[in-house]
């Protein structure tokens, strides 16, 4: 009943904010600056996406309180690409070419980041992405706010083989690119710290699958065999409470073979009956669960804004919350919003992140973040139970896989190329 | 990367065990109403809070010692985070969380200290490797409570470990022992410690017992005795011994594939049983059967949204109520769409697209277009142990149970009632059942109406097993018809048959093909089947074929 009145009330400020949007290009067109919110609000993604919709609207509405950007008001212009990958690419074009939005917040799935980035990079716009992705890619025109792998995965493998003491893996993943990528980079990085092939089991399920008995009886004899045991899983949405229920009912605790996470957040988790994934892990950049005065005040404003006491924060709305304060000081520091400006002017720029420290935007447009690893609780939080020393810069191009050791991205001059190759020396075409 | 970090912890935490051991026996015979003041209590949390590494260890073990009557409280409380810091007074308080706050009381629970919101309290911060140890200090002072289970989990902590273990403390602790499956581990420890001794003779006996347990770590024992030991006999019979519970463990594996084979089997069986009814007897193709069985599901949410308390009634009360309100959903389709379009298969098919297509939609609506939670009680959970390479699911158990009983149930209805004599008269030969009194068309609508009711129950198996939401339907609609159009169109045994045939077929090749392969290979299979035999396995036969 709950997310009806939400979508109910989100429809009207949809239409609301088309209407206004008309009215506005009409007669106000200089006094605002235009933002575009491009995620999609109907369809599979829908779940996900709509709640960094709300915490767009949420910013700008804070923005605007402090007076705006350059003496200006801001102006959200919200499109639903409706989970339609290469819709999103149209409705970029529309934000960009017909509402001239100067900066777009907006994309989740890798898919939908590939089909709109010729797009920005065609018409010269910006883009923020939150999402986690698997890296290999890095665009003039694109700034990567969520965890590269080097930000997410790795660590998530450092801490279970230093901290726990696991010898043998299993990387567990949901059958598309994200996943595939993620563990080819994994599967290289354990290699080349000494564990051997016959340690390592990867094992590959379709979207949404529900019968997990074999596979997990598979993981529970692999990890019978004396060594410490754990589960590394990309598996992506709805397969994972089947998964997790499984190894309940198959008696494997957390503490027998630990899985850590990549994909289940606090906004998935309140979806769950959370009794079997008790006691297991999940690293991400940020925890609603975080214990710092910054993110007590943000979760208040996200309670207030949405008027439910029920709401949980995520990574992904984190990633918003530091590309938005990002873009706005990047424009006040050049002084305009022109994409050139913005792009020289963001470089380098610092700004607070909601675990208590500070975020910064690399010359590769990925940006520095803590790296956080958290224990499911039976209320759908996390508890914090290990955190990287210090941040970690994220890395576009992946030091352990063959295709791309050697290339790097600097966007700032002289080079300026996202797919730079040391060795020999060549800006190739940007991304792979 | 870390294997001497592995066994250094091994080592540490075996000693720690020992110190602790020794601390808990000794406070258990000397008077255990001794009650430390809460003064050197807030001293070691003092310790456990600001210290470091080892130090925070020292203060958990050193808080196990006391003796107090609420130690195991109040580890359990560190464990799971129900004791905090309160940030302003720099004091440790029990913290209940009501609402947004946090009732607080005094550490010996003694004052309270009203309540506070939840930013001004920080829970004390727990390492895995500082859990692992809370853990097994927890686990040791339930080696001597009076309940068996935690008698249980005692023992079990200090298998990886047995030399933690005094002989003296073991033997008493035999001696004492009056539960069955207690003794029974008490035993194995004992051989776990007996094979670790430097006579001969007494490894001999350990590995007659470790012969008997399956289990990893007894396993993994026999096999360091067999490849190892310096003495020939214990060296050759542990050979012996090893090779016997690995052809053990193999035949065991494969007990496990069937039933896994079974279990998904039954699943099928249920989700296209409705189907066999609706386009095996009727010929009605309903593309809308997926979203009857989501119906189902739904159904099972809502009765524990009702009796949130008590679970286990909800979920039977659901199966009648599913049956009735697909049931009745089942019968309004009829009598509204396909009662319209008899004879015409493609037309039905459609309209029952977007039937099906209708009812996601308004589940999306009117409940959440998000998955909805369904708990499942607790007799549901947990596994029939057959020894501790082989163990059964419960809930897979009870759906394979359950399936059976609904696919009598069904027959019996079809074989032996007025009804399903009825049904079967219409189905065969319409004009003739007419002519002898059968008023076909309330059959026609009833008959749908059990075929939807069934797919309701098969809702209700599901949501135990995997997600509700608007999309469960389309998982099982194509496996549905696979099902029915293998078992041969009409007949309830060729549904069990093949059902129960592709699940353990598939079972069968995932572990080599992988989960994909499986069921592309699966399907691949079954397409040039029915170019072979197009009517299925156990096609009908004579004039009503014909009739159709």
């Amino acid at each position: 009943m709950l997310s009806t009145r939400n979508s109910r009330r989100s429809l009207a400020a949809m239409a609301g904010i088309g209407l206004a949007g008309l009215s506005l290009s009409l007669h106000a067109q200089d006094d605002t600056i235009k933002v575009g919110v491009l995620h999609s609000l109907s369809g599979t993604m829908a779940i996900s996406e709509t709640t960094l919709k709300d915490t767009m609207l949420m910013l700008i509405d804070e923005q605007n309180a402090k007076g705006g950007l350059l003496g200006k008001q801001l102006e959200a212009v919200v499109v639903d690409p409706a989970s339609d990958w290469p819709l999103f690419a149209e409705k970029a074009r529309e934000l960009i070419e017909q509402e001239g939005v100067v900066a777009t917040f907006g994309a989740w799935t890798s898919v939908s980041r590939k089909s709109v980035l010729p797009v920005f990079e065609e018409l010269d716009s910006l883009l923020f992405y939150p999402v986690q992705y698997e890296g290999e890619e890095s665009s003039k025109n694109v700034f990567y706010t969520g965890a590269a792998p080097n930000q997410q995965a790795i660590p998530a493998v450092d801490y279970l083989s230093n901290e726990i003491g696991v010898e043998r893996w299993v990387l567990a993943g949901t059958d598309y690119v994200y996943p595939r990528t993620t563990n080819k980079i994994l599967e290289a990085y354990l290699k080349a710290n000494g564990v051997s092939e016959e340690d390592i089991m990867i094992n590959y399920t379709p979207f949404g699958h529900a019968d997990w008995q074999s596979i997990v009886a598979d993981i529970k004899r692999f990890g019978s065999e004396g060594k410490k045991t754990a589960v590394v899983s990309t598996v992506n949405g709805d397969a994972n409470v089947p998964f997790y229920k499984e190894l309940g009912n198959q008696g494997i605790s957390a503490e027998d073979i630990p899985v850590v996470a990549f994909s289940v957040g606090e906004e998935e988790l309140s979806g769950f009956d959370t009794t079997p994934l008790v006691g297991h892990l999940a690293a991400w950049n940020y925890f609603m669960s975080v214990d710092a005065e910054v993110n007590d005040d943000f979760i208040d404003s996200w309670i207030e804004f949405t008027g439910d006491e029920d709401r949980v924060t995520n990574d992904p709305m984190e990633a918003h919350y530091i590309g938005f304060n990002m873009w706005v000081k990047a424009v006040e520091k050049a002084g305009s919003t022109d994409a050139a400006a913005v792009q020289d002017a963001i470089i380098g720029v610092s700004v607070p992140n909601l675990s208590g420290g500070y975020s910064a935007m690399m010359p590769n447009h990925h940006i520095t973040k803590p790296v956080l690893i958290g224990e499911i609780q039976d209320d759908g939080q996390f508890e914090i139970v290990w955190e990287t020393p210090g941040l970690v810069a994220g890395d576009a191009w992946s030091d352990f896989l063959d295709s791309s050791k050697d290339i790097i991205s600097d966007w700032r001059a002289p080079l300026s190329c996202g797919n730079y190759n040391v060795t020999t020396h060549v800006c190739s075409g940007q991304n792979l | 990367m870390s294997l001497s970090l592995h066994a250094l912890q091994r080592l540490i935490r075996a000693a720690s065990l020992l110190t602790m051991l020794a601390a808990v026996c000794s406070f258990h015979t000397a008077s255990a109403d001794v009650q430390t003041g809460i003064d050197e209590l807030d001293g070691l949390f003092t310790r456990f809070v600001e210290g470091k590494g080892a130090q925070r260890t020292e203060a958990l073990d050193a808080l196990a010692a006391l003796g107090r009557d609420d130690t195991r409280e109040l580890l359990t409380g560190i464990l799971e985070g129900d004791l905090m810091l309160h940030k302003e007074t720099d004091t440790i308080v029990w913290a209940t969380a009501q609402g947004r706050e946090y009732a607080m009381q005094s550490l010996d629970r003694q004052n309270d200290l009203g309540s506070e919101r939840k930013r001004k309290l920080s829970r004390l911060k727990v390492t895995n490797r500082l859990r692992g140890h809370l853990r097994s200090l927890i686990a040791s002072l339930g080696l001597r409570s009076d309940d068996a289970t935690e008698r249980l989990a005692a023992i079990d902590a200090l298998m990886e470990t047995p030399e933690a273990l005094p002989d003296a403390t073991l033997q008493e602790l035999l001696g004492s022992e009056t539960d069955k499956k207690v003794s029974a581990a008490l035993l194995s420890l004992q051989a776990r410690k007996l094979a670790l001794s430097p006579q001969p003779e007494q490894r001999l006996q350990a590995l007659s017992t470790l012969g008997e347990d399956l289990s990893n770590d007894s396993r993994s024992l026999v096999q360091t005795l067999a490849e190892n030991d310096s003495d020939e006999a214990v060296k050759t019979l542990a050979g012996k011994i090893a090779r016997d519970q690995a052809a053990k463990v193999r035949l065991y594996a494969k007990a496990e594939t069937v039933f896994f084979g079974l279990s998904l089997g039954s699943v099928l069986v249920l989700a296209a049983i409705g189907l066999a009814i609706s386009f095996g007897v009727m010929g009605v193709i309903n593309m809308a059967h997926g979203e009857l069985i989501m119906l189902g599901a739904y159904c099972t949410w809502a009765m524990q949204q009702l009796m949130p308390n008590n679970l286990g009634l909800s979920l039977l009360l659901s199966i009648p109520v599913a049956f009735l309100f697909t049931g009745m959903v089942g019968i309004l389709i009829e009598r509204s769409v396909i009662r319209f379009l008899y004879g015409r298969p493609l037309e039905t098919l459609l309209a029952t697209f977007g039937i099906s297509l209708i009812l996601q939609q308004l589940v999306r609506t009117f409940i959440s277009s998000q998955n909805v939670p369904v708990a499942n009680p607790a007799f549901m959970s947990g596994v029939l142990e057959v020894n501790s390479v082989l163990s059964l699911t419960l809930n897979r158990l009870y759906i394979l149970a359950f399936c059976l009983i609904v696919f009598a149930l069904l027959l019996i209805l079809l074989k032996r009632s007025r009804f399903g004599l009825e049904v079967r008269a219409v189905s065969q030969n319409r004009s003739m059942a007419r002519a002898m009194g059968v008023p076909s068309s309330r059959i026609d609508s009833l008959t749908f109406g059990l075929g939807a009711g069934i797919a309701g129950i098969a809702g209700v198996a599901l949501s135990q097993l995997t997600n509700v939401g608007p999309n469960l339907g389309q998982a099982y609609i194509v496996d549905s018809f696979m099902v029915v159009v293998f078992g041969g169109v009409g007949n309830l045994w060729g549904t069990l048959i093949s059902g129960m045939t592709l699940g353990i077929a598939n079972k069968l090749m995932e572990p080599w093909a992988g989960a994909i392969l499986a069921k592309i290979l699966v399907l691949v299979f079954l397409i040039m089947f029915i170019q072979k035999r197009p009517r299925g396995l156990f096609p009908q036969r004579g004039r009503a074929v014909e009739a159709h």
